[in-house]
């Protein structure tokens, strides 16, 4: 679809009405997945392995089953055999396969919280107690937890039938190496010879949970004839829908998912847990099942996203031209390949133009929940290693970071250091927004005494994707609009959806109601991910609107018995034009819709599409903190995120985007690890341990919206909700370096980390 | 175990109900009361996410136990409305975009009143300690501490 | 022709040391079938787990988007997203 262009009036694109879903989310009706209840529904609840790494030696279910009040009870073997079968359905090439043993363990478990049993009872309460009572004989493995212990020679192997692909030659003996990927170009090993200056450094990330409030939730009711209806939390209804008819065996249209409410999800819920198991235990038990997972099972069951090792060496000459780069990225991707490492090397030089770079890594298993993804996945990992070592190189050179990174910046026209020629990107408007911003610009202020404070910068890349959407367009024989849209709603797209119509419609946006359909109700949609709803849901609900508009002006033409061509729709109503102007009073949508039936039928028109052409986001951020020399504890003072988001749809949904994100990202960088024990036991699956930012750890997240908009979307508009997870981790440690003298190149940053690196830098 | 019989008053009117003793006032509201707009996060007392106020005190429901709310006065976020009027927090939300998925948001409000109670010209510092008890991972915050301010303001009458 | 650049790892194990090739096709079908002329195994490949950027926009899971007769064109592993 083209854009409209500059210069078109927009009257509600670019406005701030209150979203359509909003009363019922204030005062406590809105319905999330643990909030559904259904006639006859019972509880059940998942026996999961205590054990990183074991052997199912037996499980004896007879107890559990005899517990009054129990209905049924399922193991792997409740679950068909699915050979092994790549398919990309879902985020990311989905092995069916590998899924079902996450799922539910066949022989092996392979992480602590591995489900492998699970139990339906009356109530909760009884559910839990015949949980306990499942019997299963392990016989215990040694484990994995990091990637250099999964690497190491002699290493306990997950999958006896890994070899690592991507290498030559194929090696005859697994391992826990998945595969090695790579993207070059030039030769950055010679090109080293040209640099004056090079920074060559290790740097490593811890996994991190994407931590949604709301845990994994569904109701699900398989009835005799085969059908089932799923109620769940989840970013893709068609993707829980495909999923688990895959996994069970059955037949797509059999099953119906009513996408809830979802509580955040961040990637994290763009795969399935529960509802297998749920549709399992209904079938076995004949009653509708309700599974909901504890914070706890979020922790030790759902995927985080991997923690890595980086290896980046950036050379520059004097002038402060970057001549050649490396990045040697190793991703943990849990107990099954598919970490984000290829995405990590791809976006890891991003920002710049370079002739001669090369990124490559390995994915690598170890006994840890299997990833999933979580926002701008790989990305934020690689580019706190890149932007660190950017940042000391800038350092080095005795230049401003910011006026660095203009000198080296990725244009429009530069060749991406993943491949193909960037359009269209507004990186460079984000770095000259950033040195002519107040907060660049303000004083860092005097740091009482034993605090030191300092200020960093940063940049990062998004993809953004695009994808098969659908969206429909009905005009009510009132007068008011329903759109109805294939994607559940994270962020706000529900009222960018409403706007977008009301826009083509020319009416006020109070007409138009959006809400999001259920499998049956709508035509397939890609999940909700990839920063991809508000442009290509968008395209194609504007679609459908624009056809809606070219109808009712069809049937004005009708109506006034003029040629079609002889109607113009404008400030939501058909008025004749051309020679007929004046001739006849405007027809309104209510007055069209009143004759709808005379004229044609029901106005509506749905579409579906696979929308191309989704523009990439950058971002720069800038970042003050104070560091307590005693505590090691770093406050962040000020916080700014500057963003190209190619057409804000609706601007406070957008600076939400950019500050959530921009926060997940300083959790990241400060507070947010997984600690296993020597067992590989997880020893903090709570909120508690699990030290996620709190309003109190933070200042207001200022936002600037750069506009250079997406010549592919009729509005302009770009992705913008995993751009800005990216900058985050290195602005936060280019800020602690400029405050301390340190560099801190292992995350998190947390108190004793930062306590322990200044008193080693004192010597 | 016999169920506990349990008289008390939610969001202004007199409730009854019976519950397993084990069972937690997050638990009653959701499952016996259907009043599901408080959430579970975590179970544990971290996210805020059940927050509720029991004679005016602000309480994690997912800590109390259900047969404790004998003889109280509970409010929960179905009762910050006045009939078909919204409070002003809940109307400031709205308004300035305070909330993305809106899982947080109920215990948010219900923190947020328990502040203005006690006291109802609160700084920028103090709003953020007193919902540091409440997770959100959307928001990263800004926008509920723009509008409980915000909120503040007008009901203080500037 | 189009100019298109076959250098990702992915598809090395079917085009070897070859980095850019001029093809003369109009669409992603187009390519896809030309690809797996000239390396078998290279179309299933791309057309199921790759990306193609035509002039810098990046399209996947289409047969249909137009290549132009001096288009460049990137072939990329599929992008996803959370």
């Amino acid at each position: 679809m083209n854009y409209l262009g500059k210069d078109v009036e927009l009257k509600v694109v670019g406005t701030r009405p209150i979203r359509p879903d909003g009363v019922e989310k204030v005062n406590g009706r809105a319905s999330f997945g643990a909030d559904v209840a259904v006639s006859g529904m019972i509880h059940a609840k998942v026996v999961r392995s205590p054990h990183a790494h074991a052997r199912i030696k037996s499980i004896d279910t007879s107890k559990a089953e005899a517990v009054k009040g129990v209905q049924a009870v399922i193991t792997g073997a409740d679950l068909p055999d699915i050979p092994s079968e790549e398919a990309f359905v879902g985020e990311g090439p989905a092995n069916f396969r590998e899924m079902s043993h996450n799922v539910i363990a066949r022989d092996k478990v392979l992480y602590d919280g591995h489900a492998v049993a699970a139990v339906a009872a009356n109530t909760a309460a009884i559910a839990e107690e015949a949980a306990r009572l499942v019997e299963v004989e392990y016989e215990v493995l040694p484990h994995v937890i990091s990637v250099e212990e999964a690497m190491a020679d002699g290493a306990p192997v997950l999958h006896e039938d890994m070899f690592t692909q991507g290498v030559d030659p194929k090696p005859t003996k697994a391992s826990n190496i998945a595969k090695r990927v790579e993207f070059k170009l030039g030769d950055s090993n010679a090109a080293f010879a040209k640099a004056d200056v090079i920074v060559e450094r290790q740097y490593t990330t811890q996994p991190v949970h994407q931590a949604y409030i709301e845990p994994h939730a569904c109701v699900v009711s398989y009835n005799p004839d085969g059908q089932a209806q799923i109620w769940c939390s989840s970013q893709g209804q068609f993707m829980v829908r495909a999923f688990c008819a895959k996994l069970l065996g059955m037949d797509i249209a059999s099953i119906r998912v009513m996408p809830m409410e979802i509580g955040g999800g961040f990637g994290g819920k763009t795969l399935v847990y529960l509802e297998p198991l749920a549709l399992a235990l209904s079938k076995k038990s004949g009653r509708p099942v309700k599974m909901v997972m504890s914070r706890e099972e979020v922790f030790r069951g759902s995927g985080p996203t991997s923690g890595g090792t980086i290896n980046v060496k950036i050379g520059a000459t004097k002038n402060g031209r970057i001549v050649a780069a490396e990045c040697e990225t190793i991703l943990q991707a849990g107990a099954f390949p598919g970490s984000p490492v290829g995405p990590a090397c791809m976006t890891a030089f991003a920002c710049y133009d370079l002739a001669d770079v090369t990124a490559f890594g390995y994915d690598v298993v170890s006994n840890r929940p299997k990833v999933a993804a979580y926002r701008a996945p790989g990305a934020p990992i690689s580019t706190f290693a890149v932007e660190s070592a950017v940042d000391e190189l800038a350092q080095k050179l005795g230049m401003d970071p910011a006026e660095f990174r203009l000198i080296n910046a990725a244009k429009n026209e530069t060749k991406a250091a993943y491949g193909p020629t960037l359009k269209d990107i507004g990186y460079v408007e984000t770095l000259e927004a950033t040195v002519a911003s107040e907060h660049y610009k303000s004083d860092l202020g005097e740091a009482p005494k034993g605090k030191r404070r300092g200020r960093g910068v940063a940049s990062g890349f998004w993809f953004n994707i695009g994808g098969e959407s659908s969206g429909a367009t009905y005009v009510n024989e009132d007068g008011t609009v329903s759109v109805v849209s294939g994607n559940p709603d994270i962020g706000g797209s529900r009222a960018s959806m409403g706007m977008m119509a009301a826009e083509v419609l020319g009416i006020d946006v109070s007409r138009v109601r959006t809400t999001v359909g259920d499998t049956a109700s709508v035509g397939y949609s890609f999940l909700t991910g990839g920063s991809r709803v508000t442009f290509a849901t968008g395209m194609a609900v504007t679609q459908s609107a624009e056809e809606v508009r070219d109808d009712m002006c069809r049937r004005a033409a009708l109506i006034w018995e003029i040629d079609a061509e002889a109607v113009e729709w404008r400030d939501g109503a058909a008025h004749p034009a051309g020679e007929n102007a004046g001739k006849f009073d405007p027809l309104s949508l209510s007055d069209i819709a009143a004759k709808s039936g005379r004229t044609g039928g029901p106005i509506s028109a749905k579409c579906s599409i696979n929308a191309q052409g989704a523009g990439p986001g950058y971002a720069t951020h800038i970042c003050d903190v104070e560091v307590d020399e005693e505590t090691g504890h770093v406050a962040v003072l000020r916080y700014t995120a500057i963003q190209d988001v190619g057409k804000a749809i609706h601007p406070a949904y957008v600076e939400g985007q950019m500050q959530g994100g921009a926060v997940q990202g300083i959790g990241w960088a400060l507070n947010e690890e997984y600690i296993y024990n020597k067992d590989g036991g997880l020893d903090n699956p709570g909120f508690l341990d699990y030290r996620v930012p709190v309003a109190s750890d933070l200042p207001m997240i200022e936002t600037q919206l750069i506009e250079v908009p997406n010549p592919r979307h009729p509005f302009g508009a770009k992705g913008v909700g995993e751009v800005p997870i990216v900058p985050p981790m290195a602005a936060v440690a280019n800020a602690i370096s400029s405050a301390t003298g340190v560099r801190m190149p292992n995350l998190p940053m947390s108190p004793p980390r930062m306590r322990a690196a200044l008193d080693a830098a004192k010597g | 175990m016999a169920k506990i019989h349990v008289t008390t008053k939610i969001n202004g009117e007199d409730a009854e109900f019976l519950c397993e003793p084990q069972q937690t006032m997050l638990d009653v509201l959701r499952d016996e009361l259907s009043l599901t707009g408080s959430k579970e996060g975590c179970g544990s007392g971290d996210c805020g996410a059940c927050s509720i106020l029991v004679d005016g005190r602000l309480v994690c429901s997912c800590l109390m136990f259900g047969a404790e709310a004998a003889g109280t006065e509970i409010m929960t976020i179905e009762g910050m409305s006045d009939g078909d009027t919204l409070h002003p927090l809940q109307q400031k939300f709205l308004e300035h975009a305070a909330l993305q998925c809106g899982f947080c948001t109920p215990g948010v409000l219900v923190a947020s009143k328990a502040l203005l109670d006690a006291n109802p010209n609160p700084t920028e510092e103090q709003a953020r300690y007193w919902l540091a008890g409440n997770l959100c991972r959307c928001t990263g915050y800004d926008k509920i501490i723009e509008a409980v301010m915000d909120a503040a303001a007008e009901m203080r009458g500037e | 022709m189009a100019s298109v650049n076959v250098s990702n790892q992915m598809c090395r194990p079917y085009v070897g040391d070859a980095e850019v090739l001029k093809l003369e096709v109009d669409t992603v079908r187009a390519l896809i079938k030309e690809l797996e002329r000239r390396f078998p195994g290279l179309g299933p490949q791309v057309e199921e787990s790759m990306a193609v950027a035509i002039d810098g926009v990046i399209v996947q899971d289409t047969y249909l988007e137009p290549i132009g007769p001096d288009s460049e064109v990137f072939l990329i592993p599929k992008i996803a997203g959370g």
